[in-house]
C-alpha cells in the first residue's frame, strides 16, 4: 500500500497536470466507474502533423483514478493517434509503477478507456 | 446484568484469527456487506456434505430422510427466531433481494394495477426499490416516495400525507445500511394498514442485529438474509402471514413447487413449497438453522445492547477526527453502522489505506445511490460492527484514519 501512494501518485493527485477543458477540443469523451464515482472527462486537440497537441481532464475521483489520468495526459503529448490507439493497460501500470487488484485497477484505467473511446470516435451517450 | 463476553465469542469465528498479511491480524469492520461465520454453521454445512448430503423431499432412502429433516428443522428454528406462527409462513429465497423480488412478482402483479401507489423510502437498498420500480413501470403505477431528513431519519410528515393518495403498499427498511438508522415500522405500519396499505419491510440489517418478533412488527412481508447474520450466503427468507401467502399466485415454476402437473397445467403445492421451485440451497438452509441457533445462544438482546456500546463508542472517537462527517442519527438511535465522508479524500483512498493496516470497510455507494444523492455525495466510507468487534479494533480505525489524514492532508 505504501508502494501504492508512493510519492510520484500523491503529487499527480495534489497537482494534476492539464486539469480543466478545452473548448473547442478535436474530440471529447467522458465515462465514470459506477462502482465507486469516479468520473472523467478529457478533450484533446490535434495538431496538423495529426499528434496530440494539447490535452486537458476533468472529473473526480479517488487518488488512483486521478493521478493515473494525469500521468496519462502528461504521456500522450506529441503522440500521434495512432500510437494512442496503441496504449494498453500495461502502459498505465508503467506509469503508475504498482501493482493493483481488480477492484483498484478499475479506478487506474478509466482514463484509459474515456481516452480511447475518444480517440475511437465513440459517441458519448449522455 | 451479564454481558456479552466478546474475547470467547471472537473464538468461534476461525478468519479472526488470521493476518491480512504477516503480523497484520484482521481488523473486520464490514459486517453490514457479509458477517463472518462461527465454526457451528461451517461445521453444519461440511457435516451436511460430508455424511448426508442427498436431495430432499420424496427420496425415501435413508439420506434423503436425514437431508430432509436437516432442511426442514432449519426452517422450523428459523420460524422461532422470528416468532412465526408457523414454519409454512417461511419461505426459503437465495437471499433477501430475492425474497423482495417474489412479492413484487407475485403479489404485485395480483394486486398492483394501472394508476395504483407505491411507497418506497429514500434510504433503500436497491433491492427494495429496483423490483418496486420495474412493477410501476410495468403496471403503469405510480411510485411516492418519503424522504430524508438532514439527521438521516424518515420524514414521517411527509408519509402522512402521502397516505391520503391510498397506497397499495409501504415498502421501508427496517433499519438503513448507510446510516444505521432505526426506522419505526410498528407505529408506520399501523398507519399504513389504516388507510388498507400493505406492509413491506426489508429486515436485511435488522433481522441480524436485534430481536425481530413478526407478531408485534407490524409487517405484511419481512425479508432477511442468512449470510449478513452469521450464516452462509445463497439463502435468505421472505415472511408473510400464511393467509397473504395463500392468495399469492407461485413465483417460480418447476420442481417441488407443484402437487400435480399435467402436459398442459399444474396445481401448486402447499406453503411453503409453493414458493420454492427446483433443488433449493440445501446445505445453505442447514447452515442458516445453526447460525439462528447461535445468535439465540448468545442472546439478541445482548447482541444489540453490545452494538450499542460499540457504535456509540465509535461515533465518539470518529468525531475527534478532523474533516470526518458521519451520516444519519446519533448513536443512541441507530444500529452499529457509521457511514462517513473525510474532507475531500475519496472513500476508496481511505479504504485502501485503512487495509494496509488491516482494517476492512467498506467504501462506495453501498446499494444506495439515491441516498448517496441525496446527501450530495458520490461514495462514503462505512465501518459496521458486529458481536464480535471490540473498542480496540475502533482504535485501530482510528489510528488508520489519523494515516489518511496524514498523507492527504
Amino acid at each position: 500500500m505504501d508502494d501504492m501512494y508512493r510519492e510520484v501518485i500523491l503529487d499527480h493527485y495534489k497537482n494534476p497536470r492539464n486539469k480543466g477543458t478545452l473548448d473547442p477540443a478535436d474530440f471529447s469523451f467522458e465515462d465514470d466507474n459506477p462502482l465507486c464515482g469516479d468520473r472523467i472527462r478529457i478533450d484533446v486537440r490535434v495538431g496538423e502533423d495529426n499528434k496530440v497537441k494539447e490535452v486537458a481532464f476533468s472529473g473526480q475521483g479517488c487518488a488512483i483514478s486521478q493521478a493515473s489520468a494525469s500521468m496519462l495526459t502528461e504521456h500522450i503529448i506529441g503522440k500521434s493517434l495512432d500510437e494512442v490507439k496503441q496504449l494498453s493497460k500495461d502502459d498505465i501500470l508503467e506509469l503508475l509503477g504498482i501493482e493493483l487488484g481488480p477492484v483498484r485497477l478499475k479506478c487506474a484505467l478509466l482514463s484509459l478507456k474515456v481516452l480511447k473511446a475518444g480517440v475511437y470516435g465513440i459517441k458519448d451517450e449522455d | 446484568m451479564p454481558k456479552l463476553n466478546v474475547e470467547q465469542i471472537r473464538k468461534d469465528f476461525p478468519i479472526l484469527s488470521r493476518e491480512v498479511k504477516p503480523n497484520v491480524p484482521l481488523v473486520y469492520l464490514d459486517s453490514t456487506a457479509t458477517a463472518q461465520k462461527p465454526l457451528s454453521v461451517i461445521e453444519a454445512m461440511n457435516s451436511y456434505y460430508r455424511l448426508s448430503n442427498a436431495n430432499i423431499h420424496r427420496g425415501v432412502h435413508t439420506l434423503a430422510e436425514e437431508a430432509t429433516a436437516l432442511y426442514e428443522n432449519a426452517r422450523d428454528r428459523i420460524a422461532k427466531f422470528i416468532n412465526a406462527k408457523s414454519s409454512k409462513e417461511i419461505i426459503y429465497t437465495r437471499n433477501a433481494t430475492e425474497a423482495i423480488n417474489l412479492v413484487a412478482y407475485s403479489w404485485g402483479r395480483a394486486n398492483i394495477k394501472q394508476g395504483d401507489v407505491i411507497v418506497l423510502t429514500e434510504m433503500e437498498h436497491h433491492s427494495n426499490l429496483v423490483p418496486w420500480q420495474m412493477l410501476a413501470a410495468e403496471k403503469n403505477a405510480k411510485i411516492e416516495i418519503i424522504p430524508v431528513t438532514d439527521d438521516g431519519e424518515l420524514d414521517l410528515t411527509v408519509y402522512e400525507s402521502i397516505l391520503k393518495l391510498s397506497p397499495k403498499i409501504i415498502c421501508v427498511t427496517q433499519m438503513s445500511n448507510v446510516l444505521g438508522t432505526i426506522n419505526p415500522i410498528q407505529q408506520m405500519a399501523a398507519k399504513a394498514h389504516a388507510v388498507g396499505a400493505m406492509m413491506m419491510v426489508d429486515g436485511a440489517q435488522s433481522v441480524p442485529h436485534f430481536a425481530v418478533d413478526v407478531q408485534t412488527l407490524g409487517a405484511d412481508f419481512l425479508a432477511f438474509s442468512a449470510h449478513k447474520m452469521c450464516g452462509p450466503t445463497g439463502i435468505g427468507i421472505l415472511w408473510s402471514r400464511q393467509q397473504v401467502l395463500e392468495a399469492m399466485p407461485p413465483f417460480l415454476g418447476g420442481g417441488d413447487m407443484i402437487k400435480r402437473v399435467y402436459l398442459r397445467e399444474f396445481k401448486a403445492n402447499d406453503l411453503p413449497h409453493k414458493f420454492e421451485a427446483g433443488t433449493p440451497a440445501i446445505a445453505e438452509a442447514i447452515g442458516f438453522g445453526a447460525a439462528v441457533d447461535y445468535l439465540t445462544a448468545v442472546g439478541m438482546d445482548f447482541i444489540h445492547d453490545y452494538e450499542r456500546e460499540i457504535i456509540a463508542y465509535a461515533i465518539e472517537r470518529l468525531e475527534e477526527v478532523p474533516g470526518i462527517k458521519i451520516y444519519g442519527p446519533k448513536a443512541e438511535r441507530k444500529g452499529g453502522i457509521a457511514a462517513f465522508s473525510f474532507g475531500g479524500v475519496h472513500p476508496h483512498d481511505v479504504a485502501q489505506i485503512l487495509d494496509s493496516d488491516g482494517v476492512a470497510v467498506r467504501a462506495g455507494h453501498h446499494c444506495a445511490m439515491p441516498l448517496h444523492d441525496r446527501f450530495k455525495l458520490p461514495a462514503t466510507t462505512r465501518a459496521s460492527f458486529y458481536l464480535y468487534n471490540t473498542k480496540s479494533e475502533v482504535d485501530k480505525l482510528i489510528e488508520g484514519l489519523y494515516k489518511v489524514k496524514k498523507m492527504f492532508g
